[in-house]
């Protein structure tokens, strides 16, 4: 393939160029959002994204692979299978993280897998969480909501929504699912919490991963001596899954459904409080919620970031992606690109968001997410329904951000609200 | 119109049945699409696009036949 010499400035942002601009030099990933723009992703993503979607990227270990940031080009790497999610061929994108590939991913995590090792899997755990059953556990979303909004009522105004809602009721949801007890959340939350940090050290994840390792081996090993009702059981009765492979896959679910819901809820809240008449919109009419969580997945995209890794040499958009080559795929600035959602720096509740990456692409599209829209349309209308006078209990500027995750998102979302 | 899947490389994602759901579906105990209508009435055109479209592994192909066929 051709490389053309640029004829134009990397600054002038009239039109795509790709073609021309593939000989520049090599970008290093954005990762810092701009004061008082806790919604955006982070600033640069949007010009690169304009002048060169798909750009040479340096690593932070020295790496020179790729980073992807126009929805149509994200799109297409994330389903096109001559890219691998094996960890082993991947290097880390963000600063601060291990030299070199990474590990390969443990076993029972889905996420670092090819076909046909992931389709073992999926195919395993993909009837279990199907439209229709999902939408089955509408009344019991329903009233693990109203619990925990009557709970804060009853306290009265001002409180941490993440703790009082957006927490729990993800949590809730998926420990009953699995069949892991609620009340043992001690044993695994904090280890999933640091698993899905993007800044602790090799020995803290490594004994996290050992935490949350141990106890669902404990949890495999009873479910093995007397059958349950539930997911896990049942996987532990019928499938031919190792017990090791069962313990990987129920930390890998557990931790997936801990930590991503919980923190759309929170961060979702943040956002609807932050734009009055879309929250109002949502308030007043509740029918508009489906639509309204599509459009809070495309605008927060709080799964940001993914990875991919060149199995063999590729051409696209008029570059040679060389095989090994790692690919960064920015989700968020996918779901921002202009040519496929107009004005997609508007928060618009009333915008047909269908297929956004929110939720990723590909065979690796996250299989809770007819979960986790369940979960969000119950639970945000009814906040916002309940308590209509319902505002932040800090500056904006002060709510704490997990810029250090890999789920974006709040630590604390500080709210209050009138007394009737 | 005239629809058809591959089951084969379904990955139960759900997006069809939450998109088309008076076309689409999914198996109980799989997840794996069901075609509830191969040949689904006008009305239903274009929400049977956006599902092909939004489908995470491309198992919808929906082929345009002569508008003469169309009711």
């Amino acid at each position: 393939m051709q490389h053309e010499p640029s004829t134009r400035p990397e600054t002038t942002r009239a039109t795509r160029t790709p073609r021309t601009t593939e000989v520049t030099e090599p970008v290093t990933l954005p990762t810092q959002r701009a004061a008082g723009c806790p919604f955006d992703p982070p600033a640069g993503l949007a010009d690169l994204r304009e002048v060169r979607p798909l750009a040479r990227m340096t690593y932070p270990d020295g790496h020179v692979g790729r980073l992807a940031t126009g929805y149509a080009t994200v799109r297409s790497i994330m389903g096109d299978p001559r890219f691998s999610s094996r960890y082993e061929l991947m290097h880390y994108p963000f600063p601060g993280g291990p030299e070199g590939p990474l590990p390969p991913a443990p076993v029972g995590d889905m996420t670092g897998m090819d076909a046909p090792e992931h389709t073992r899997f999926r195919r395993l755990l993909m009837g279990r969480f199907t439209v229709r059953r999902m939408r089955r556990l509408s009344d019991r979303v329903a009233a693990i909501t109203t619990e925990h909004l009557d709970a804060m009522e009853r306290r009265g105004p001002g409180t941490d929504l993440v703790e009082a809602f957006a927490r729990p009721l993800p949590a809730l949801m998926i420990c009953e699912l699995l069949g892991v007890p609620y009340d043992d959340r001690e044993r695994f939350q904090n280890h999933a919490h640091t698993l899905m940090s993007m800044d602790v050290s090799p020995e803290d994840r490594y004994a996290a991963f050992v935490g949350l390792e141990k106890y669902m081996g404990e949890l495999v090993a009873a479910k093995r001596a007397a059958p349950s009702d539930d997911l896990l059981g049942d996987l532990v009765q019928e499938s031919d899954l190792t017990d090791e492979e069962l313990v990987g896959v129920g930390g890998f679910l557990l931790a997936a459904g801990l930590d991503t819901t919980a923190n759309m809820i929170a961060h979702g809240t943040f956002a609807l409080l932050s734009n009055p008449p879309q929250a109002e919109a949502l308030r007043t009419d509740p029918d508009l919620a489906p639509q309204a969580v599509e459009e809070l997945m495309r605008y927060l995209t709080i799964a940001h970031t993914s990875v991919k890794s060149a199995l063999e040499d590729v051409e696209l958009e008029g570059q040679l992606i060389r095989a090994g080559e790692s690919v960064t795929l920015s989700l968020e600035a996918a779901n921002r690109d202009p040519e496929r959602f107009p004005d997609p720096d508007v928060l618009d509740v009333h915008r047909k968001a269908t297929g956004h990456l929110g939720f990723g692409h590909g065979i690796h599209q996250c299989l809770g997410q007819q979960l986790a829209r369940v979960e969000m349309t119950v639970a945000l209308p009814a906040l916002l329904r309940r308590f209509p006078t319902l505002r932040l209990d800090v500056p904006a500027e002060e709510v704490p951000l997990r810029t250090n995750m890999s789920i974006y998102g709040v630590h604390r979302l500080p709210v209050t609200w009138d007394e009737d | 119109m005239d629809i058809r899947v591959d089951r084969d490389r379904c990955l139960g994602a759900g997006m069809c049945a939450l998109t088309a759901p008076e076309v689409f579906d999914q198996d109980e105990d799989e997840g794996l699409v069901v075609l509830l209508n191969a040949r689904p009435p006008r009305e239903r055109h274009a929400a049977v696009h956006v599902a092909a479209g939004v489908c995470p592994a491309a198992v919808i192909t929906v082929t345009e036949r002569g508008s003469s066929t169309a009711p």
